[in-house]
């Protein structure tokens, strides 16, 4: 069982006028078990949350604290955080030429299992996660991310996800740019890892189509860089009626 | 003879064109004729096949080839007095690569000709392997035949002091097709002149390079591809990185298109890796054409710095910065190194630009 506690977090940004803050204070809570959906409109700081728990050099923390079962995420390098448990599936998973999927899954399992796969099981391993995501097979011998289409590249997150085995996942929006195929292939992969690892979910997401997939434990809405309203599953049927709108003015 | 070329000798001075980027008080009096050469061949073969032989000519026997104006490369055709010169036998299919070594211990200066004659049809792989420390200038010569289909591979593998100035030189007939590889990660100051001339149609030239400067290091590629034939094609593709404040390079892709040249196909592209702010990579492609009847004619030049959202997605799956920089490193020289087809080597040159990448971490 593990917890990831947010507390007080302040984030800003360096900006060509100076720092500007994004974060305004966060407070939340993740178990592992429990899905906690983050609905909030554009530009509200979601990606920031997600970006500043995973330690993306470009957000600085102004105050506040985030804890892995009382450990100072904070005070990790990005890779530390990985192997404390964290992952986070990107909104916009980055290129990276010239290293083939193969390697880069090789590598980052390695790095956070602390000791290499055996080849045999590995290839196994490798090979039924893909299947089981619809992804072909060539796909590992293609360089990261490099020309993927949307879906492909959500599917990738997922497959890292489902190979490195954390106890907290944060996705960012693994919903856009899925049709209804893709959307379903891609929820069922989250839903295989929370039951198989019991893993605590943070789902940011802008639409509640997702929800229909990866039913939520609990729902916060995020508006102005904090936490606005939560609630439970209900919360997002509301929204879904009367979107943003109320939160944003208020 | 000798003395009638000495008094058309010009000394670079540094401002002409062709010296502007090159550093002349490092190149060890290889440009001065003040500073005399030794005449010796310090290239030996390793294994050769059947239907290569390698023997060492008078070099009056065997004038030189192609047409040059560069002085160092004059002063090597006056200065070597013996040649040497691999023969591969028309149809041979040589499966082997034929492997030349070059391990210089001393550094007074020397001069080095080579000539390579690919027959009609034949196919070879050639490697030379320069290490040590010299300092020599090298004119190689190829000339292949219709048909021919060579595979060349230049390893500068230098260590720190080594001075190096070379022309490798490919007069490509009908059909054949010419793809070179030079990869230069040692040496102080390393300046080589892949060029190409073509005979005749159908003919192709695909010249690679990887190069990895470091702190103290001056390394310099003048491409030049000269398309006076018709239905020639040429490719030039090559990749650098600079780690150190006073690392430098140069690339220079100067593809001319002659009126002649119609249906010629060419496309060249040099990529920098800044990893360090002091580091300066010079890029200059040059594309000059005379006739509009062609099928393609492109170039692209881009000098970048390291990407940091790389390392943050690669260390974000758990994998330690050091590690994250070498994956992305090796990523971007995969393109080339994968293309050599031989494990061996590829193996070595990637841990050498680890190596490389790790002394300035460290
Ligand atoms: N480098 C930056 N400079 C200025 N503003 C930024 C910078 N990065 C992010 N922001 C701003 O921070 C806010 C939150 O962005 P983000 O976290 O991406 O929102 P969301 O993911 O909810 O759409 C936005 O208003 C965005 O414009
Ligand atoms: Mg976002």
């Amino acid at each position: 069982m593990s917890t990831l506690e947010i507390k007080g977090l302040h984030v800003s940004v360096v900006t060509e006028e100076g720092a500007k803050e994004i974060l305004r204070g966060v407070d939340l809570t993740i178990n592992s078990g429990e899905t906690h959906a983050i609905m909030g409109p554009n530009g509200s700081g979601k990606s920031t949350l997600a970006y500043s728990i995973a330690g993306h050099p470009k957000y600085t923390i102004t105050s506040g604290s985030v804890t892995l079962d009382g450990a100072d995420v904070l005070d990790m390098t990005v890779d530390e955080r990985a192997k404390a448990g964290l992952f986070l599936a990107m909104q916009y998973p980055v290129e990276v030429p010239g290293v083939s999927v193969s390697n880069f899954l090789r590598t980052a399992v390695t790095a956070i299992r602390g000791e290499a796969p055996k080849v045999r099981t590995w290839v196994g391993e490798v090979k039924e996660a893909m299947s089981q995501l619809s992804m072909d097979p060539a796909f590992s011998e293609r360089n990261v991310n490099e020309g993927f289409s949307g879906g492909e590249k959500k599917r990738h997150e997922i497959l890292q996800m489902e190979l490195l085995k954390p106890k907290i996942a944060i996705l960012d929006e693994t919903d856009s740019g899925l049709d209804v195929d893709a959307l379903r292939i891609v929820s069922e992969g989250v839903n295989r890892v929370k039951t198989n690892q019991d893993l605590g979910i943070m789902l940011i997401t802008h639409y509640t189509r997702i929800l229909r997939y990866i039913k939520p434990d609990f729902v916060h809405v995020f508006a102005g860089g904090r936490i606005v309203e939560e609630g439970g599953p209900e919360l997002a049927t509301k929204l879904e009626e009367n979107g943003y709108a109320e939160y944003v003015t208020a | 003879m000798a003395l009638a070329t000495l008094t058309n000798y010009m000394t670079p001075t540094g401002r002409e064109e062709p010296w502007r980027f090159t550093p002349l008080n490092r190149l060890a009096g290889l440009h001065d004729p003040q500073v005399s050469l030794r005449d010796r061949i310090s290239l030996e073969p390793l294994d050769i096949p059947v239907g290569v032989s390698v023997t060492i000519e008078d070099a009056e026997a065997f004038p030189s080839l192609s047409e040059t104006s560069d002085q160092i490369v004059i002063r090597v055709r006056e200065g070597a007095s013996k040649l040497l010169l691999l023969t591969i036998e028309s149809n041979a299919e040589i499966r082997e690569p034929i492997f030349l070594k070059r391990e210089v211990l001393d550094l007074s200066p020397e001069v080095s000709r080579v000539q390579i004659n690919a027959g009609a049809n034949s196919h070879a792989i050639i490697v030379i392997e320069n290490s040590g420390e010299g300092v020599f200038a090298e004119e190689i010569e190829f000339n292949l035949a219709s048909g021919a289909n060579i595979k060349f591979i230049t390893l500068q593998e230098w260590s720190s002091r080594a001075v190096h100035v070379a022309r490798h030189h490919a007069i490509v007939a009908r059909d054949a097709s010419f793809t070179s590889f030079v990869i230069t990660v040692g040496g102080s100051l390393v300046r080589i002149l892949p060029t190409v001339e073509y005979t005749g149609p159908g003919s192709t030239a695909e010249l690679f390079g990887l190069y990895f400067a470091t702190d103290g290091q001056h390394l310099e590629h003048r491409v030049h591809i000269d398309h006076d034939v018709p239905g020639a094609k040429s490719r030039v593709n090559y990749k650098g990185a600079l780690n150190g404040d006073s690392a430098r390079t140069v690339w220079i892709g100067d593809v001319f298109i002659k009126a002649a040249a119609q249906g010629t196909d060419t496309y060249e592209l040099n990529r920098n890796l800044l990893l360090s702010h002091g580091a300066r990579a010079d890029s200059v492609p040059n594309l000059e054409i005379e006739t509009g009847d062609i099928v393609g004619a492109g170039h692209a030049s881009t000098t970048g710095r390291f990407d940091d959202e790389q390392l943050f997605y690669l260390m974000s799956r758990g994998i330690p910065a050091e590690q994250a920089r070498r994956l992305v490193i090796r990523g971007f020289f995969s393109e080339i190194v994968s293309k050599l087809n031989l494990e061996s080597i590829e193996v070595r040159i990637m841990e050498r630009i680890d190596n490389e990448l790790a002394e300035v971490i460290a």
